[in-house]
């Protein structure tokens, strides 16, 4: 009958759980007569789902076990034994509490690294008294014939508008982004960037102010708030109020000092100019005013308190129908979004600060996760593997009296006892962590401080606790249901490897992640060194590029000439395959379409070994807008089909691009304009000698390069005193460019590291473990002629199987994760190497063949007559 | 408290227990019950009767005997105490008085 099959395990156990004691036997024996039953006449499914709901059905009143307070207390008075015994078996197996320990620490530190990145992420702006109640105006803007757009920016329109017809807001105000000048105090100056901000903005956000009065600092135009930081900078200790500052021609007077800014606000400034300063520059007609100008200005609502949303809502869309009624193909529409949680709250176009994906927290999460897991998984199998030791107390403890909730709480707070010893060594590794972490990348540090706060610490023993909580609840489960009285007639009865297989499924799930993450690490390092190295269609070694901010080109180019080490000179409007784009329409007869163009002059090309297919580089050195050449590539070719794509035929046809025909004068190879993200797209030269935002592409011959860009600096002192150069290297801006990938190939190696160090500590107890417990059967093996070998296999081959096991189903993972996953984003992309895929994994093989074979060569070796004259 | 007072199904229920003697607990019961009535027992429904008829004292109960069968779990045996063969005869008493005093007639010819 018992081979027909039993009821459901889990119904069973929670019967036992719920139900009274006094009522538990004779009713689990009336269900279970009942099941038999039900087997017989209605089959073993039926039966065992009325079982099921048989035992739900008796969730009563009357049955249900009532909470023994009595137990409780108990707990409370064991503490101090709990404490004593846990202490004791921590000093007494110091492998293993090492291996825990070290695991928990190195793991729970990545942890405490993701929640100080989270609460920093998610504390921005905390410090404006009115947070949850200021909005931002957002905009969508509705080309004809495109997808939507989200904008964090507005038009100013939009602003004025809220302020006279809409009663709802508290405040309104309006800035603006992209003033830079250098200001001149005295004889001294200084390159500034600043915002213009109207009268309220001080008043919408708590940015206290120093000095200054609070109602009118940026009510006149002309008038300046600096930052504390701006104003030493400027003035020193003098008292900056009522001091003019020069900007080119024009004088500003300062009217405030705002305490500098805490790091974790979005909206960042050196320095306010008041908004009424750029309205009046405004001359009549410009598209200033436009409602479809909604390109750098913001406007953010702050709302009374207890204040319905709804109102002004309603008004807003009523507003942006009527004027959107006034625009040809277009609307813009707006509509508030709570200033909170603007830093995760995706993709706005113009977004004011920093703006992180949340998909990033997810993922870095995801990865502490995995890391964690991976400690608390060593924790349950070496305990598990170990209860051999601590039954005997168990045992003698439930024999005293303790019940299964006593010893599970005892084993409970063991671990979590040990989670917090970890806590604190993992705590020292999270400050060298959050160094190396800020250090990793310019962006980084920038959008993050990791202060620690009272909140942040409170997380981190809330980690801890759930750490111990999680890696504890196996082994302490385990130890609960020790039936005392067969572990004191006789340990060796215990169940000991009843467990194997989850044991095993823990350690393949193991390696399966750290061989996967070690692939995943191998394999994007190489794709990132191949993105940098792929060729991009023209050189780019030795090239500086050097940003004029607003210099003469044809000056600091003969300055530059006359260095020895300089070969060649070109002036480009942008650097290309950056990522940055330069965009226009081109018209072909009646087809028109968008191309990215770069304006540069006669020696860009060659400087940059572009290689042309037909025709020949710019002759003409026309004046600005008198031009009357391109050069294409032969993606326009292909997009207009002109001239059937034949480059030799091309040459000659007339383009018209921003309403100047142009001729086709030369075709160029296809090139990478864009990063290797994008496909190759149109893209055509046009000439230009006079872009002053635009760069130098100084060419060098030298094997010193710092010292020719010392050269360099020098020459450009010359010229401009105000500025620092800013020169860069082609190759280390195209690095930058890719630096995302780098960060991630970091991050994710890091990852792999500590996933090995984890995994291998855990296998490496597991192994020390069985070979402990086989020792005596070695012996005998050996007394009775196993060679040294043989024994050797007959240790290892467990482990091996499982480690063969991970790496069939990591490896084919990894593959399929890059090539359909990741590398589906890169069409330029190198093909996966499977050796690399290979090395990660032997490597990580290698190792762990090491740990098993030192430990298990160990155990052959002994002298048999040792072990066994003990019994 | 209603304590003597039986209920109609506590009473059919007390008076099973009698009739199966020294083999009375649940699942016998339950088909016990089956037998006499015609109508289908639940045992959890019995089970509660059961459980009441303790709390008020009309039943006992003990453990059996440990079997190999029912999954090694032992049989709670039930049998009338005292106080409930008081209310069974006096619930009885009380049925058969009133019976007397139907006239014949009736209920004749209604069955």
């Amino acid at each position: 009958m018992k081979a027909n099959g039993q009821p459901p395990r889990w119904a069973t156990r929670f019967l036992q759980w719920y139900c009274r004691p006094r009522l538990l036997e004779d009713l689990e024996g009336d269900l279970f007569e009942y099941f038999e039953r039900n087997v017989k006449h209605k089959g073993l499914r039926r039966a065992r789902i009325i079982y099921a709901i048989d035992v739900i059905k008796f969730l009563r009143p009357y049955t249900i076990r009532k909470i023994e307070f009595f137990n409780l207390f108990v707990h409370w008075i064991m503490i101090g034994s709990y404490l004593k015994t846990s202490r004791r078996s921590l000093v007494r197996n110091k492998l293993f509490s090492l291996i825990n320990i070290i695991g928990l620490a190195v793991s729970m530190s990545v942890g405490l690294l993701v929640i100080a990145v989270i609460t920093d992420l998610n504390a921005y702006d905390d410090f404006h008294q009115g947070r949850d109640r200021i909005y931002r105006v957002i905009t969508t803007f509705r080309n004809a014939d495109q997808p939507p757009m989200e904008l964090a920016s507005t038009s100013v329109k939009a602003g004025k508008k809220i302020l006279e017809t809409v009663a709802g807001p508290q405040k309104v105000t309006i800035f603006r982004q992209g003033f830079s000048g250098d200001a001149r105090v005295g004889n001294a100056t200084f390159p500034l960037e600043a915002i213009w901000a109207d009268n309220s903005f001080l008043k919408v956000f708590t940015f206290p102010m120093l000095k200054g009065d609070i109602a009118t600092a940026l009510e006149e135009p002309y008038s300046l708030v600096l930052s504390e930081k701006t104003a030493r900078k400027m003035f020193g200790e003098a008292d900056p109020i009522g001091k003019p500052v020069m900007f080119d021609t024009t004088s500003y007077m300062v009217r405030g000092v705002v305490k500098d800014l805490p790091k974790l606000s979005h909206i960042r400034f050196e320095m306010l100019i008041s908004f009424a300063t750029i309205e009046a520059q405004q001359e009549e007609k410009t598209n200033f005013y436009n409602w479809d100008n909604v390109w750098s200005n913001y406007v953010y609502v702050l709302m009374p308190e207890h204040s319905e949303l709804a109102p002004v809502e309603s008004a807003l869309a009523k507003i942006s129908k009527q004027e959107s009624a006034a625009l040809k193909d277009k609307a813009v529409s707006i509509s508030l979004k709570p200033m909170l949680g603007s830093v995760l709250g995706g993709k706005l176009s113009n977004n004011v600060g920093p703006a992180i994906s949340p998909l990033v927290t997810w993922v870095l999460s995801g990865l502490a996760f995995v890391i964690i897991l991976s400690a608390c998984f060593n924790y349950t199998n070496l305990s598990v593997a170990r209860s051999l030791r601590r039954s005997r107390e168990v045992g003698i403890r439930k024999i005293i009296g303790a019940r299964k909730s006593h010893v599970l709480g005892q084993f409970m707070a063991e671990s979590v006892i040990i989670a917090m010893l970890a806590l604190v060594f993992s705590f020292g590794l999270f400050l060298f962590l959050k160094k190396e972490f800020l250090a990793l990348d310019p962006h980084i540090s920038d959008l993050l401080s990791l202060d620690l706060s009272f909140k942040t610490i409170l997380y981190f023993i809330a980690l801890a606790c759930l750490v111990g909580l999680a890696a504890g609840f196996l082994p302490a489960l385990f130890f609960s249901r020790i039936n005392a009285l067969l572990v004191m007639k006789d340990a060796s009865n215990l169940k000991l490897f009843r467990r194997v297989g989850m044991r095993k499924a823990l350690i393949v799930i193991q390696y399966t992640l750290s061989l996967f993450f070690i692939a995943a690490t191998l394999v994007g390092y190489s794709q990132y060194k191949g993105l940098l190295r792929f060729d991009l269609g023209f050189e780019t070694e030795n090239i500086v590029n050097i940003r004029l901010q607003g210099n003469k080109p044809e000056v600091l180019a003969k300055e530059f000439a006359e260095i020895p080490a300089v070969k060649e000179i070109s002036r480009s409007l942008m650097i290309t395959s950056l990522g940055s784009y330069h965009g226009s329409t081109l018209k072909y007869g009646l087809d028109s379409n968008n191309v990215w163009i770069n304006l540069v002059d006669e020696h860009y090309l060659p400087l940059h070994n572009h290689k042309l297919l037909a025709g020949t580089n710019f002759k003409l050195k026309p004046e600005k807008g008198k031009e009357s050449e391109a050069i294409v590539n032969e993606q326009v070719l292909k997009r207009f089909n002109i001239a059937k794509r034949n480059p030799e035929k091309a040459l000659g046809k007339v383009i018209t691009v921003d309403g100047q025909p142009l001729t086709i004068v030369g075709v160029i190879k296809d090139f990478h304009y864009g990063t290797l993200e994008s496909k190759i797209e149109p893209v055509m030269f046009r000439y230009s000698a006079n872009e002053p935002s635009g760069f130098l592409n100084v060419k060098i011959a030298s094997n010193d390069l710092p010292g020719t860009l010392e050269t360099l600096e020098t020459a450009w002192r010359k010229v401009d005193k105000v500025h620092p150069m800013k020169a860069k290297f082609y190759d280390d801006q195209i690095e930058e460019a890719y630096s995302q990938f780098s960060v991630m190939v970091k991050v994710i190696g890091f990852v792999a590291f500590l996933a090995i160090c984890i995994a291998s500590l855990g296998l490496f107890g597991m192994v020390v473990f069985t070979t402990e417990t086989k020792l005596k059967e070695i012996s005998i093996r050996k007394v009775l002629g196993a060679s040294e070998g043989g024994l050797v296999y007959l240790l290892c081959e467990g482990f091996l199987i499982l480690l063969i096991i991970s790496a069939l189903i990591a490896i084919p993972a990894t593959y399929f994760f890059f090539d359909k996953i990741v590398l589906e984003n890169f069409p330029y992309h190198q093909p996966i190497d499977m050796l690399e895929l290979l090395a990660g994994v032997l490597v990580v093989m290698f190792l762990a063949f090491l740990m098993i074979g030192s430990q298990t060569v160990k155990a052959a070796r002994n002298n048999p007559a040792k072990v066994l004259k003990s019994e | 408290m209603k304590g003597t007072n039986l209920g109609e199904f506590e009473e059919l229920v007390l008076l099973t227990i009698a009739s199966l003697a020294s083999e009375a607990y649940s699942v016998a019961i339950c088909d016990e019950l089956e037998k006499y009535t015609g109508r289908t027992a639940k045992l959890g429904v019995v089970h509660a009767v059961l459980n009441r008829l303790e709390e008020k004292g009309l039943a006992k109960s003990r453990l059996g005997e440990a079997s190999s069968t029912r999954g090694g779990k032992r049989k709670r045996f039930y049998e009338v105490s005292h106080t409930g063969k008081v209310a069974l005869t006096r619930s009885k008493e009380v049925r058969e008085n009133i019976w007397r005093n139907i006239p014949g007639f009736n209920l004749e010819g209604s069955i």
